[in-house]
């Protein structure tokens, strides 16, 4: 073989490596979920309860149920199942029937609050980055003068460097407090969490919807204007329409960057496995989930913890993808 | 008149939600600068984590993301070659659509992957595991970097290179690479910025280590991760010194990005 057909060989392989580990990823979460896939089913996805012990009546004499545990066991031998435990019943005795009575304590795990609590602190997030990111690369575009353009979108660029975790230990320490001043509540809760996340999120969506704006071709803009337009008008009747879909596809693109965010969020958000009654409580979302409980979790909850795993990175995929090809497909 | 008096309402607007946005960012800003400035001292950089320093976890994140690096970027230039120079039909779209996907993916995800992958096969969390979900990160960065920039090299080159008789992979590594490297080194040291900077991989893959270590098969030690531990401590001896390294962090990460930023400006 040549040296020329082996290059090519590195080059293929390496190429294809981005293929293998992204079906990887896929299949290791979906095997690691399986277990809690089954047990739970699609009823994890709206069932809210974490970490609650029910007892399960059941009917099989003692000897069969423990035989098919067994079975389960053997056939899920990633994660052994080893949250429920059969605990007969001491004063059941023999029934009519004449068959020993007995329950099983299970551990059970559903992933709706946190399902809840990213998707909610993900809209608040946009709420609040959506319009002030428009104002910003609206600005950068249109308004600002020559001198301020490149310093005020480094600054931007910057930003947008800078990792989460800053953005996470500020919002702990000095932006929660005056949250609570202004809307009261706890400190720690769902909205500091999602303004914390959207302040996060707010250079990177600027960067990428300025950027989308300035696609606009100034011949497209000059001509407005020497129609007679004003600022506004040019905005909203010449950039606007022409940049759209890039407009569109970087607040998705964002919002796909929000929805996965861990240590932005982790500091706020007060990770109790709690429905927020209101905005001002706290609650937990599935990055969040992952960041504090992967360490020390086994057996079902580990499984479970996969699941909310798998279910997160679904979305984010199909947020990230729409965004990409259908909003931002770039000409090849 | 009504529209120049909308006009007006509107860039107000437009002014004032920029200000607002930049008055948070500032406010960060300053805050990270005067309570990461009153916390640092020298001796941050000589005592490790146990001793109420830095230095071990400066080392650790540096060392995994070096290794990151050194793994991540030939993998990635390769598969970007591929992508520009070999790649013309249907699969090298998917790849590069996939790989774009991946650059956005959760990064808390890539570190739960690499737990399934290494940290349970092994047994324990490692600094290996973490250096590997770093690259999982960098990987992708890498390949669109070098996508984009090998598509800036005008075709006359590459066809100069071939008719010296130069085969395509000795016109690649010795004439495109070349032409393209004041962008590529940039956008290394981008991704390298970038993955230093990450918590979430990290937590259950490298966890952290107070100690000196050299060794990758133990916990290791990792700036990010231990800021998340001491921010949440409820001391504030410990609060201070996560501002201290939450400065130091943001130094080193901002540095890289004008550094890099630079090196394109040089050019034109």
């Amino acid at each position: 073989m040549n040296r020329e057909s082996i290059f090519k060989k590195v080059a293929f392989s390496s190429a294809t490596l981005i293929l293998v580990m992204l079906a990887s990823i896929f299949v290791m979460l979906f095997i690691s979920a399986k277990p809690a896939m089954q047990e739970y089913g699609w009823h994890f996805l709206v069932d809210s309860s974490w970490g609650k012990t029910i007892e399960v009546k059941s009917d099989k004499p003692l000897a069969t149920q423990k035989s098919t545990t067994k079975k389960t066991i053997n056939d899920e031998n990633l994660f052994a199942n080893e949250d429920s435990a059969i605990i007969p019943l001491s004063d059941g005795g023999i029934e009519d029937s004449g068959q020993p009575k007995n329950t099983i304590t299970k551990i059970i795990y559903g992933g709706f609050i946190p399902i809840i609590g990213t998707i909610l602190s993900t809209l608040i997030a946009m709420a609040f980055a959506v319009p002030i990111a428009m104002g910003i690369s609206i600005f950068l575009s249109e308004i600002a003068p020559k001198f301020l353009i490149k310093p005020v979108g480094l600054a931007i660029e910057l930003l947008a460097a800078i990792p989460s975790i800053i953005y996470g230990m500020w919002g702990l320490f000095y932006f929660a407090p005056i949250v609570q001043d202004i809307f009261g509540g706890d400190q720690i809760s769902l909205l500091t969490a999602g303004l914390v996340l959207g302040i996060m999120i707010l250079p990177f969506m600027a960067a990428i919807t300025r950027d989308a704006m300035n696609t606009t071709p100034s011949v497209l803009k000059e001509s407005a204007y020497s129609l007679g337009a004003t600022k506004f008008e040019v905005v909203k009747d010449v950039i606007f329409p022409y940049a759209k879909v890039g407009i569109i596809g970087s607040v998705i693109l964002s919002l796909g960057r929000a929805l996965g965010e861990t240590m932005a969020v982790a500091f706020l958000i007060g990770s109790v496995f709690k429905i927020p009654g209101s905005l001002t409580n706290p609650t937990i979302s599935i990055p969040v989930v992952l960041a504090n409980n992967f360490g020390e979790a086994s057996g079902n909850m580990m499984s479970a913890l996969f699941y909310l795993a798998f279910v997160l990175f679904v979305f984010s995929f199909i947020i990230i993808g729409t965004a990409k090809f259908y909003f931002l497909r770039k000409h090849r | 008149m009504k529209r120049l008096i909308i006009n007006k309402i509107a860039l107000s607007l437009s002014v004032l939600s920029a200000l607002i946005g930049l008055v948070f960012l500032a406010w960060i800003l300053v805050t990270l600068f005067s309570k990461g400035i009153n916390s640092l001292s020298f001796s941050l950089f000589t005592q490790d984590l146990i001793n109420g320093g830095l230095r071990n976890l400066i080392f650790g994140q540096f060392l995994m993301a070096l290794i990151a690096t050194i793994i991540g970027v030939p993998l990635g230039m390769m598969a970007g070659i591929y992508l520009r120079e070999y790649g013309h039909g249907k699969y090298a779209n998917i790849i590069r659509d996939l790989s774009d996907i991946m650059m956005s993916a959760p990064s808390i995800i890539i570190g739960s992957f690499v737990f399934v992958l290494i940290v349970e096969p092994f047994g324990s969390i490692n600094g290996w595991a973490g250096s590997i979900a770093l690259t999982i990160m960098l990987i992708p960065i890498v390949v669109s970097t070098t996508d984009n920039m090998l598509s800036l090299v005008p075709k006359e080159l590459r066809e100069a290179g071939i008719a010296l008789g130069g085969g395509k992979h000795q016109v690649i590594l010795s004439i495109i690479l070349k032409a393209a490297r004041v962008g590529l080194m940039t956008g290394i040291l981008l991704g390298f910025a970038r993955i230093i900077g990450e918590t979430a991989p990290l937590l259950f893959t490298s966890g952290t280590n107070s100690f000196w270590t050299t060794d990758l098969n133990n916990a290791f030690p990792s700036l990010t991760v231990s800021i998340y531990n001491l921010a949440n401590f409820p001391t504030d001896k410990a609060r201070d010194l996560a501002w201290a390294a939450s400065f130091i962090l943001t130094m080193i990460v901002l540095f890289i990005n004008i550094v890099g930023r630079f090196f394109t400006r040089d050019k034109g």
